[in-house]
């Protein structure tokens, strides 16, 4: 099947619903890991309205990207509760390890990384998400044991 | 035979492995262990909290590793009490933390099966949707409005007059939207509930349906609740083949269907009226009010948007009535609120009690102070709008208007714990940040107000000009409360002043002393 197709059949699948936006973006989002250029166009005619309007609710929320996120999307939380354990040094690490800053993605293409502002973790911060696997009681040391694992373990699935 | 074990399946526990230690129960005992994924039971300090029940009796273990696994079992954990091991908490009702409370809307919580239709059934559910299936739309409502409940998202209006507003409208068709959103930094009970008993809070919008009028509800839920969203999706279908949703509630003829959709990591968007623009597949622009939700809501409609906790509140008060509610608390403040304790905390997790105790017993008794062993400095209670208390006022009743007295607010009941090495400077330019980043973007004076006051920040930390930036701190904070459309820009400043008001010297010798 074709992106363009992949796409198409998302749209009809939802298209039926009430405000049916913002589950047709999530739902080409989880298939494709980001909101690919194609999509916006497709979405605009099937739904009548315009490009722009699209774009205009893609880009209100944080979590459409338009483009592809690290194999291991990475989030850190960055909000209170995290920051009464740490999290401030914690992101500081993170960025360092992965020599990225928010909002890119490491050259390998392994892992991105994206701020998020609570995780509902907050009794056991700070707290980190990779893909929809949440880690609480974070530290420098334990995310570097998680990244080097992840990596690992993709190694091992390309060999 | 085999004997029974509970492991949660909430998101905190997986957080700290409890998945990989069910597997290892499995792997090692697999013919002598059941394990039932059960919700948490809010002492998150010691997840992965396993349970064995004993005969009917439950006793805890925690926070178990996988490397515990292997030596509980070795030791017989399966057969008999292992009081020797350090993880042995005693029989989990017994323990003071949980002991304390007055589970009402919590009850089930990490008792059941989350997703066990048979469970909820034994433990009480279905009988608030049986006794409103029996009242009229209005002796509902009345009855709600009767508990004195109020809405728990933070505003706290009172429950049964929007209720009343949205039964009295007219319009094609109602809603009901269970507000979902969890925003506030420092509060994970509307996650708890969805996943440790989903049911009661899927029971409370049907009820809230035949109260009135409306035949569909969504559950706004945000994006980074992935796990909450398995459950929840589960539990729906689950409750459509169980006459809890569906064409006939319990058979009744009446009809009542409800579905999750996912929000998208907007903070805004826990406002009401941006919620519902975003439902409508829109930007989530907040809408001016009035008109009110209840009246013009979602697609126009007459629609109730409540906090999962205070749907969820609702089955015990149909069930137990109102009297028995509106009994408990403290003044206006009547009922129970799932506190949370949260950020630099020995014990956190969840305190369902009572309104009208003090901030004090919760971070104390119940917190046991701090998880770095050094000594606290401050709380921020009610998420990102609300005020820093000093230790000077943790002997306020957690009431609605005792906070509101010394301009704070206790919003969703989220309680986040700071140590002395915090540097509040830091924490009140997190304020204004947190706001330009999130504001949805409509007005001035929080859109633009928010980076202003960063860099006001910014200046007063390098010792620039001083006084004169507080002065004009303080002005742009007065713009923002008076003139912002809604809570978000309106709110912003009430972190920011009470850090001015009792942490003022940290804010301003920030430049000169290094922050630990
Ligand atoms: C900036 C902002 C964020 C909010 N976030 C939430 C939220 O995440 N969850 C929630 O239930 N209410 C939130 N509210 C409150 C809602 O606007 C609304 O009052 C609430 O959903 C009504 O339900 P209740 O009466 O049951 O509390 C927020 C309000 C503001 C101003
Ligand atoms: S105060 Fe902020 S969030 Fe609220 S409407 Fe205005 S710009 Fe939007
Ligand atoms: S503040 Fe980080 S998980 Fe809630």
């Amino acid at each position: 099947m074709t992106e363009r197709e992949a796409i198409s059949d998302i749209i009809d699948a939802h298209r039926h619903l009430e405000g049916s936006l913002l589950p047709i973006l999530h739902a080409v989002q989880d298939r494709f890991g980001y909101l690919p250029p194609n999509s916006n166009r497709l979405i605009a005619d099937a739904l009548r309205v315009s490009e722009a309007d699209v774009h205009g609710v893609i880009s209100f929320y944080h979590y459409f990207r338009q483009r592809p996120p690290g194999k291991h999307a990475v989030s850190v939380c960055r909000a209170e509760a995290c920051q009464a354990q740490g999290c401030r040094q914690l992101e500081a690490h993170i960025k360092t390890r992965l020599g990225i800053d928010f909002h890119d993605v490491t050259d390998d293409g392994q892992f991105s990384l994206e701020p998020v502002y609570c995780l509902g973790n907050c009794a056991t911060g700070p707290t980190v998400r990779v893909n929809n696997t949440i880690y609480g009681r974070m530290s420098a040391e334990k995310v570097d044991r998680l990244f080097e694992r992840l990596a690992v373990d993709t190694v091992r699935l390309l060999s | 035979m085999s004997t029974r074990l509970f492991i949660p399946r909430d998101t905190t526990a997986l957080s700290l492995g409890a998945d990989e230690v069910a597997d290892l129960f499995l792997a090692q005992a697999s013919d002598s262990c059941d394990v039932v994924r059960n919700g948490t039971r809010g002492m998150l300090w010691l997840e992965p909290l396993v349970e064995v029940d004993y005969e009917g009796e439950r006793i805890a273990y925690g926070p178990v590793d996988v490397t515990d696994v292997a030596p509980l079992l070795a030791q017989g954990v399966l057969d008999r009490p292992v009081t020797e091991s350090p993880l042995y908490q005693g029989p989990t009702e017994q323990i003071p933390f949980l002991a304390r409370q007055q589970r009402l809307t919590f009850a089930r919580c990490g008792v059941t099966d989350p997703l066990s239709i048979d469970d909820y059934r034994h433990h009480g559910g279905f009988t608030g949707l049986s006794k409103a299936l029996t009242l009229d739309p209005q002796e509902i409502v009345d009855c709600v409005t009767q508990s004195g409940l109020r809405g728990r998202g933070g505003a706290a209006f009172p429950a049964g007059i929007k209720w009343q507003t949205v039964l009295t409208a007219s319009g094609d068709r109602k809603y009901i939207v269970c507000n979902a959103d969890e925003g506030d930094s420092g509060t994970f009970a509307d996650r708890i509930i969805m996943e440790g008993d989903p049911f009661v809070v899927i029971e409370g919008m049907a009820i809230a349906g035949l109260a009135v009028g409306a035949e569909h509800g969504y559950i706004y839920l945000r994006e980074e609740y992935p796990n909450a969203k398995l459950i929840l999706d589960e539990a729906i279908a689950l409750a459509e083949s169980a006459g809890l949703l569906g064409d006939s509630l319990l058979g009744s003829g009446k009809t009542f269907h409800c579905e999750v959709r996912l929000a998208a990591g907007a903070y805004i968007c826990g406002e009401e009226t941006s919620l519902l623009e975003s439902l409508e597949g829109k930007r989530g622009l907040v809408r001016a009010k009035p008109p009110l939700p209840a009246i013009e809501g979602l697609f126009g409609q007459p629609t109730v948007v409540n906090n999962v906790l205070t749907l969820a509140s609702i089955p015990w008060i149909l069930d137990s009535g109102a009297a028995g509610y509106a009994a408990l608390g403290y003044e206006r403040s009547k009922g129970t609120l799932a506190f949370q304790l949260a950020g630099n905390i020995k014990q956190g997790g969840l305190v369902e009690c009572a309104f009208g105790l003090s901030l004090k017993e919760l971070i104390e008794d119940f917190g046991n102070s701090s998880f770095s062993g050094r000594p606290l400095k401050a709380a921020q209670v009610g998420g990102p709008l609300g005020a820093y208390l000093p230790y000077s006022q943790w002997h306020l009743p957690m009431d609605y208007e005792a906070f509101a007295q010394v301009d704070a607010m206790i919003g969703h009941g989220g309680i986040v714990v700071f140590d002395d090495s915090a540097d509040m400077g830091e924490q009140a330019r997190f304020a204004m940040e947190f706001c330009k980043e999130e504001s949805c973007g409509k007005c001035t004076p929080c859109r633009i107000g928010a980076t202003r006051g960063v860099e006001v920040i910014d200046r007063i930390r390098n010792n620039q000009d001083v006084s004169n930036n507080l002065t004009l701190l303080g002005d742009l904070c007065d713009t923002m409360r008076d003139g912002s459309l809604c809570a978000m820009g309106g709110l912003t400043p009430v972190p920011v002043r009470s850090i001015m008001k009792h942490f003022g010297h940290e804010l301003v010798s920030a430049g000169k002393e290094s922050s630990l």
